[in-house]
């Protein structure tokens, strides 16, 4: 079979691939930055003294880990309004992805809270720390610590994740591939460039957090 | 809220939900079984592979893995008939999640292999047994062992993957429910529905993978 490759047509459209890009970069950036928020406080409350909030909290992982992502998204933008609660496309799929995320957020920290040697909350006890000064000082950083590798994880598939927000037409990079391939009708090349792109993009993100994480665990050293 | 009419809607669309779930659990099924087969291919080559199998393997896991899977989805259903290849959206889609599977299942076999001492190798040699004897009685069944619950977890991630499908057109589940929302605008409600039947079928696979682990760990107990 010859087929004749031409990328012109869609490496003319770089500004709307670059706009995409950037768009899905931020939606990942928003939502890990809500979700990670919302899994810290899930996190604890797995831990809680209260055997009802502890359930509730592990409820919440396991419901949201288990539902399809695009079922998310798809409902609260289109079931929500029903309860009157109307968002604009954007502020629905940041609102989908944070709490799917907050879930694998939850999980991250509850194994980092895990992680935390019980000897170490001892010698903080001995040495006369309070309750507060203990979970600041030696439990929390030491989790954020065991945490970060799985959290590098967590954002690159957050980003990939920002694909699905094509399906309700909020314009990033999947949306404008979808567009360029049914103008263009160069099926091969759109998609060749646009996996290529997330693929440049997770690993360039892998790097910066791979560094980050290096630099973070010396300076702790 | 029109509960009632909800439920005679659920009642009179039972048929179409049920066909959903069902072709939702055969696509699902499908893939993770080739997608299994063709995965322990690939994690074996890029574990245990020569050179020229090991890096193939390798550039097909980062690809895939890099690649969110509704790009995937679309590039397989439009390259494929862009190409000639008469694939349906149904096939198209499978085949797209096939490849998905088999990304997540090579790098999962490979973290498993590559945790098993070097020496059992070595040891498997020095009784005389092939590659192929060692990796089937040696290696294999250990690595089995690790990489039950994240073997697990990849199949979990195959039935939400599924929903992707709708995209394409295929009726599985969502697109079902789509179809149905487009005739009585219950939103809210239908899209619950799908949610509720999607937990119910991660939330049994789940359950199986801790029984089959507890199962797997049984006698691992007993000879330590």
């Amino acid at each position: 079979m010859s087929y004749h490759f031409n990328f012109a047509p869609i490496l003319a459209q770089w500004p709307l691939l670059l706009s995409g890009i950037g768009l899905g970069l931020l939606l990942a950036l928003v939502s890990i930055a809500i979700g990670s928020l919302l899994g810290l406080v899930v996190a604890f409350a797995t831990r809680a003294p209260s055997r009802w909030l502890a359930s509730l909290a592990f409820a919440w992982i396991s419901v949201l880990r288990n539902l399809p992502i695009l079922v998310i998204v798809l409902f609260l933008f289109f079931g929500m309004p029903q309860l009157g609660l109307s968002l604009d496309k954007i502020s629905s799929f940041i609102v989908a992805l944070s709490l799917y995320t907050s879930a694998y957020m939850a999980e991250v920290f509850r194994a980092g809270l895990l992680s935390v040697p019980p000897g170490l909350i001892e010698a903080g006890q001995a040495i006369g720390l309070t309750r507060s000064r203990i979970q600041r000082d030696i439990v929390l950083p030491i989790m954020f610590r065991n945490a970060l590798p799985a959290f590098g994880n967590n954002f690159v598939s957050l980003f990939k994740d920002t694909s699905l927000a094509a399906t309700i037409a909020v314009p990033e990079l999947t949306y404008y591939a979808r567009k360029i391939n049914s103008e263009t009708f160069r099926v091969i090349e759109v998609w060749l460039v646009a996996s290529l792109l997330y693929i440049v993009c997770c690993y360039a993100i892998t790097l910066i957090l791979r560094a980050l994480e290096k630099r973070l665990v010396l300076e702790a050293n | 809220m029109q509960w009632d009419y909800f439920l005679n809607q659920v009642i009179s669309h039972r048929d179409a939900l049920l066909q959903g779930t069902a072709i939702t659990i055969g696509v699902s099924l499908s893939a993770i079984v080739a997608g299994t087969l063709l995965g322990i291919a690939i994690g074996v080559a890029v574990t245990y592979g020569i050179k020229p199998l090991r890096w193939p393997a390798r550039v097909y896991i980062d690809i895939i893995r890099g690649t969110p899977v509704l790009v995937l989805v679309l590039a397989t259903f439009y390259i494929s008939s862009a190409v000639g290849l008469d694939l349906g959206a149904f096939q198209a889609g499978v085949l797209a999640l096939t490849l998905f599977c088999a990304s997540h299942v090579g790098e999962i076999l490979r973290g498993a292999l590559q945790a098993l001492p070097r020496g059992q190798i070595e040891a498997g040699r020095a009784i005389g047994l092939t590659f192929a004897g060692i990796f089937r009685h040696i290696l294999f069944p250990q690595a089995l062992r690790y990489a039950l619950p994240t073997w697990i977890t990849a199949a979990v991630e195959m039935v939400k993957a599924s929903t992707l499908l709708s995209v394409i057109g295929v009726a599985e589940l969502l697109l079902t429910t789509q179809q149905i929302i487009s005739n009585n605008f219950l939103n809210m409600q239908f899209y619950l529905l799908a949610g509720l039947i999607y937990f119910l079928i991660d939330f049994a696979i789940e359950q199986v993978g801790r029984y089959v682990g507890r199962r797997l760990d049984r006698p691992a107990r007993r000879t330590t």
